[in-house]
């Protein structure tokens, strides 16, 4: 029967009792932990918004008609050259329309699949600018500008205006920042654009797009969908790209593959076409977590350290407590605890500390030209990481209490009495 | 009488640096209420004895009962158990823990063995302390008082469980002759008043010829 009352009574006198080595262990383990969850709460807040800055504005499925050849040549259903070796040459792409064979259907089927968030029409094109005699090549995305500030943060990439005032204005646009510099241009100015079939059409200037991305910024610019059909002549059924989001990103690339068969459609998920990013995230991970257990065993040390000492300065009191009666495994339990008090008040120090110091960052400015959005240093606290900072404060000290604490178990009473 | 404490055939070799044959085939028992002394020249393995006979040193050849049990080859943790109830230790040095108050570490054994509350393991150590005169010093640190007074803190925290038999090595050895005189009078109060029994290994003559039986002993054998 172990008598848990006496063992933490005992535990806690030889604590305060070396208050101050007990201290400097249990700050150990605080610096160890605190730096974890600031560390792993600032990386991770980086993570998320290196990922938003590209993630957030792409779809989870991006479908489209790719143009490309023919994949089988009609030579190849000609039986009699079957088992010849063939060589066509100059083969053209495969004469096919850029939009999407009922794009509006499409669309209605996949809002029914549980798994679709949403999915949003829209009309890509290539225009010029013109400026005078001057034109800028460029891209004009039609959109349902409300839908995509819903879905995909349009608006967090708006800069003056606002998507209202696209959706609401007939003839408007949402122009690059990169082109207004060029051009001079502000807020309710019009310019004029051309699509590619000749033309000139007149769009007032609703806002400004900045995403970070100066090439980007440089060429793309939104409008109504039904203003970009407009310009090109097309019906309003004219749909080149449909963007998926969905509520689970895991789901991607099955749910591409089963599109791109049943609707004989390109439909590329975001995982495939953004795979660089995953890595960047995971090697952040991996050094925050390397830093962080570096710490925390070198917390670890010393505490370890400490309970070395304390057992040779302790040994008198080891031999009488054994003498009169407590075995070697109360002896291990009270160094153990002793640990484990140590383990835990830095611990929940640490994570106050850590806590305090994330929020402390998360209020510092920092604004940046590249991303519009952001205005402080990016923090992101999730429970998780106070979780997991504590158990490791836990184990550590476990571990560390567990050898010095063995040694506490073994030492033999009558060696010490005798005072050999 | 009744026997508390018995040997039978009691060996035991060192086997550090050479092998040595410290006790050799000891034979003895100890009844209830008697007060005994081991004496013997300094290397006569008296001390050794001892700790055999107080189940810290398990590493013996022979026997060795407790209120007649056996208690040869027992656990580690059944042996912790029996010091702790049955065995009371005085030591030369008088071994109380620094950090704790004098009441505190008479109560320390009974609250191990964890069969009272704790408001009554504090008045039983009170009136330890009373019966020794020393209930003045309850509140204080043990590393705030004298050797003489330590000494009899010991001997309360060895009667705190009631114990069948208390063990002594060279209990008097530390303190001065008013001292001295002092702790062996207590001992021999406590054999006649409570009829306890006691084992006392010693070098002072004076000491051992008090007592109602001497166990001398020489070269690792009991010859009286």
């Amino acid at each position: 029967m172990v008598n848990w009352s006496i063992i933490l009574n005992i535990a806690k006198t030889h604590l305060l009792t070396k208050i101050k080595q007990t201290s400097i262990a249990a700050l150990g383990v605080t610096f160890g932990i605190g730096s974890y969850i600031t560390l792993v709460s600032f990386m991770t807040g980086l993570n998320t918004m290196l990922d938003d800055l590209i993630l957030n504005q792409t779809p989870h499925i991006h479908i489209y008609n790719k143009i490309e050849p023919s994949e089988t040549q009609p030579i190849s259903l000609y039986d009699k050259l079957k088992d010849n070796f063939t060589i066509v040459h100059s083969i053209k792409p495969k004469l096919s329309q850029k939009k999407i064979h009922n794009g509006l259907p499409i669309i209605k089927y996949l809002e029914q699949n549980k798994e679709v968030k949403g999915a949003l029409p829209q009309v890509k094109t290539q225009i010029f600018y013109m400026a005078g005699s001057i034109e800028l090549a460029g891209n004009l995305t039609g959109i349902n500008p409300l839908d995509e500030v819903e879905f995909f943060n349009l608006g967090d990439y708006i800069v003056d205006g606002s998507a209202e005032a696209l959706q609401n204005t007939d003839n408007s646009i949402l122009l690059g920042i990169e082109i207004a510099k060029k051009m001079a241009l502000k807020v309710g100015d019009r310019i004029q654009v051309s699509p590619i079939n000749g033309g000139v059409f007149p769009l007032k200037i609703v806002g400004f797009y900045q995403s970070g991305i100066s090439e980007l910024d440089a060429v793309q610019s939104f409008s109504n969908i039904k203003t970009v059909q407009r310009i090109l002549g097309e019906a309003n059924n004219y749909i080149t790209d449909v963007n998926v989001k969905l509520y689970d990103i895991e789901n991607a690339m099955t749910l591409a593959q089963d599109i791109q068969q049943q609707f004989n459609l390109k439909a590329v998920d975001i995982k495939t076409a953004n795979a660089q990013f995953e890595t960047g995230t995971d090697i952040r991970n991996l050094i925050t977590y390397a830093v962080s257990v570096t710490l925390l065993i070198v917390a670890g040390f010393g505490i370890y350290n400490i309970l070395n000492m304390l057992i040779y300065e302790k040994m008198n009191d080891i031999a009488i407590l054994k003498a009169i009666g407590f075995s070697g495994k109360d002896v291990q339990l009270i160094f153990m605890s002793q640990a484990m008090i140590i383990g835990f008040v830095g611990g929940v120090l640490g994570l106050l500390i850590g806590y305090g110091l994330s929020s402390l960052i998360a209020t510092i400015p920092f604004e940046t030209e590249a991303m519009p959005t952001v205005e402080t240093y990016p923090i992101d606290i999730q429970p998780s990481f106070f979780i997991i900072g504590f158990t490791f404060a836990m184990l550590s000290t476990f571990l560390a209490g567990y050898l010095p604490s063995r040694k506490a178990k073994k030492i033999d009473p009558v060696t010490i009495i005798r005072g050999l | 009488m009744n026997t508390v404490l018995e040997a039978k055939h009691i060996n035991k070799y060192f086997k550090n640096p050479v092998l040595f044959h410290v006790l050799k085939d000891i034979n003895f028992e100890v009844k209830k209420g008697e007060f005994a002394s081991i004496m013997g020249k300094s290397g006569c393995g008296k001390s050794t004895l001892l700790y055999i006979l107080s189940t810290m040193d398990t590493d013996y050849d022979g026997e060795l009962y407790l209120d007649n049990n056996l208690i040869t080859g027992s656990d580690n943790k059944h042996l912790s158990y029996m010091r702790n109830k049955h065995i009371g230790f005085v030591f030369q040095f008088h071994y109380l823990l620094t950090e704790f108050t004098i009441l505190e570490n008479v109560m320390l054994p009974a609250k191990k063995l964890g069969e009272k509350s704790n408001q009554e393991i504090e008045h039983d150590a009170m009136e330890k302390l009373k019966m020794l005169n020393i209930e003045h010093l309850a509140p204080k640190r043990a590393s705030r008082v004298s050797g003489g007074e330590k000494q009899r803190v010991a001997i309360a925290r060895a009667l705190i469980n009631n114990p069948s038999i208390i063990m002594g090595d060279e209990p008097t050895g530390n303190l001065d002759s008013h001292n001295a005189e002092n702790v062996f009078n207590i001992f021999k109060q406590l054999s006649e008043e409570e009829n306890l029994s006691l084992l006392i290994v010693t070098h002072d003559e004076d000491f051992a010829k008090k007592t109602d039986r001497i166990i001398q002993m020489e070269d690792g054998k009991i010859i009286v």
